[in-house]
């Protein structure tokens, strides 16, 4: 009852299930999300499939120092990504830094679409004054690029994984208070909102139970592509030094540390951590790509 | 029109103004660049005594009115590192960052509309799959990595380009610019190459959709249909008609060049803005932060009314007076 019906359609499968078949019908979404998946359980296994834990410091040894891609540390194993300057085995640092990138973009990107969500529909809702001045703070905001505005931010804050979530949401919601408006202002009008104003259902109720859930489709193209510039954005603040600490280096850190030893031709400590963060960013971007014109409903017929 | 103009220069002002202060107020609460500022060695006196002299050991409050005071005379302060006027110090680093911006955007045009054009002609060709498919990589690379791997290939491996640094300049009317020699050109080209690869990946993305849409309309039928050449219906037919788009992009994208100078700039040691931004940050060189920040502001909102101009200017059906909410 909180969905229209398809009135025009004959078919009987619930419409996400058309969705996922039209989505894993394009070999380039499949990719990107095989990848996506092998990443995400790399990332959640990291204690159990990295060859070290990176940052216990008594399994690091500085004679392992920079030893380039391929030879072997002292305590037996192969570095096949080579060693930082601690005489880190890059693989599990990468690992370990996938975990930080992946989780900040993650968490980042579900609660500004939660709040930008829930900004959009009301405003769209409400409309008159209410939405006039909340879509003027949203073209503000989206008319300053969201690197500065985040660097800002994060030179205020200081570094911190928490503060970094933080700023990303705050320049992030507005992407999605602006789509969900869009979209809540055209299902607005339609007949099912009538109806249930006229079963003088409760406000919250309309709000929440009918017409958002009608807005999700552009919000889900707009939350995927969010995430892979969410944790582009993060790299580049890390990389900055405002980001993330020292202590719990993302992906970015690392090219960041790579960033030192650049000029002496150490490739491999910027070089392997900056591929898995395109890997990542590309799959999301794959997905994202496919998911725009699966939901996009002027392409969908 | 003239209504139009002074409406838009009073909301700039507005939001310029109110940037300021909230920039102002959010740096100065935090840390005490005294600590910085002051030799290790310093005395308490010492240190009193620098913050004295920038004004430091008054109260919020009093520092905020006396900046509002002075930015209205147009005196955005004095720097604390170099202790030079701020905007002086910004300007000097403007034309470095404008002739990186702008060089960036022009390689991204020349790279995007022509292959965008391509793959909305011809999508289904595989040349065209092969730039989409490229494009998506194009936006998907971290731009601070790809200066870091263009230093790597380029200056590092081959020793083709130099790594850093903007080069010989030579002065045009006053202003040090440096495409005008080798040195500066090989200079620029690397951090130029990784600003625009992002833009171009969006330009052909925005070219190959809007040439798509376009090719479909009565109009490009009715110029097929009249027997005019390939040549002269994309050229003329086509493309002016998708120009609209691009320009509001590219427009709203050189702001967004200019933000991520920060980033390309800190990668090549740059001396542009975006360096002084993020070395004054570092510094705590709190007037300096609050400076660039308003200038940044000043040039957006001068950006964006330009686009809007333009707009008006190519597309006859859009009138500024009117186009309200």
């Amino acid at each position: 009852m909180n969905k229209p019906l398809p009135a025009f359609s004959d078919r009987s499968e619930a419409p996400w299930r058309q969705h996922l078949a039209r989505l894993l019908a394009s070999p380039s979404a499949i990719i990107g999300l095989a990848l996506l998946s092998v990443l995400l359980l790399l990332a959640l296994l990291a204690p159990w499939v990295a060859p070290q834990n990176p940052y216990d410091l008594s399994q690091l040894d500085v004679m392992d120092g920079m030893l380039p891609p391929g030879e072997s540390l002292t305590s037996g194993f192969t570095a096949w990504l080579g060693t930082d300057e601690q005489g880190r085995d890059m693989l599990s640092a990468i690992i370990y830094g996938m975990r930080i990138s992946l989780g900040v973009g993650a968490v980042s990107v579900v609660f500004a679409c939660m709040i930008g969500a829930t900004v959009g529909v009301l405003a769209a809702y409400a409309g008159g004054k209410v939405d006039a001045i909340v879509m003027r703070i949203v073209d503000l905001q989206l008319s300053f690029p969201s690197i500065l505005v985040a660097l800002i931010l994060l030179a205020v804050f200081g570094r911190g994984v928490d503060k970094v979530i933080v700023a990303l949401v705050i320049v992030q919601w507005a992407y999605y208070a602006r789509t969900v408006r869009g979209s809540a202002l055209v299902e607005r009008r339609r007949e099912y909102i009538e109806a249930a104003r006229c079963l003088a259902l409760p406000k919250h109720r309309i709000v929440f139970r009918h017409l958002l859930p009608n807005c999700l489709p552009p919000l889900i193209v707009v939350a995927t592509v969010q995430v892979a510039h969410a944790i582009a954005l993060e790299s580049t603040l890390s990389f900055l030094g405002v980001g993330v600490p020292v202590t719990e280096p993302s992906l970015g850190m690392l090219i960041a540390n790579g960033y030192q030893y650049l000029l002496s031709g150490t490739y491999w400590m910027s070089t392997f951590p900056g591929i898995a963060l395109v890997i990542a960013i590309v799959a999301i971007n794959l997905v994202g790509d496919r998911l725009r014109d699966v939901l996009n409903p002027r392409l969908a017929h | 029109m003239l209504v139009y103009i002074i409406r838009r220069l009073g909301q700039g002002a507005l939001v310029v103004s109110v940037m300021a202060s909230v920039v102002f107020l959010a740096m100065y609460a935090v840390g005490n660049p005294v600590d910085v500022l002051a030799p290790p060695d310093a005395s308490d006196a010492e240190k009193l005594l620098i913050a004295r002299e920038l004004g430091l050991d008054k109260p919020l409050w009093d520092q905020f009115f006396v900046f509002i005071g002075n930015a209205l005379h147009g005196d955005l302060g004095k720097s604390f590192v170099y202790n030079e006027p701020t905007l002086q110090l910004i300007l000097q680093r403007l034309p470095a960052t404008l002739e990186l911006a702008v060089t960036a955007l022009t390689l991204a045009i020349a790279i995007g509309i022509p292959l965008g054009l391509y793959a909305g002609l011809k999508s289904e060709s595989w040349f065209s799959r092969i730039v989409m498919s490229g494009s998506i990589l194009g936006f998907s690379l971290p731009n601070f990595w790809i200066g870091m791997m263009l230093i790597l290939l380029f200056s590092v491996q081959l020793k083709w380009l130099p790594a850093g640094g903007r080069g010989e300049t030579v002065n045009i009317l006053g202003v040090p610019l440096s495409f005008l020699t080798w040195d500066g050109l090989r200079h620029l080209l690397l951090p130029a190459l990784t600003m625009s690869i992002y833009k171009a990946a969006l330009i052909v993305r925005l070219v190959r959709a809007a040439t798509r849409e376009t090719v479909m309309q009565e109009y490009v039928r009715f110029a097929r249909a009249k027997g005019l050449s390939r040549q002269r219906i994309v050229l003329v037919h086509i493309l002016k008609n998708i120009m609209l788009p691009v320009v509001t992009v590219i427009g709203l994208e050189f702001g967004a060049i200019l933000a991520f100078a920060v980033v390309t700039e800190s990668v090549f040691a740059y001396p542009g803005m975006g360096k002084l931004l993020i070395d004054s940050i570092n510094h705590l060189d709190r007037p300096v932060v609050v400076a660039y920040l308003m200038f940044t502001a000043f040039l957006f909102v001068i950006i964006n009314f330009v686009v809007d101009l333009i707009y008006a200017v190519i597309d006859p059906r859009v009138s500024l007076v009117e186009a309200k909410g």
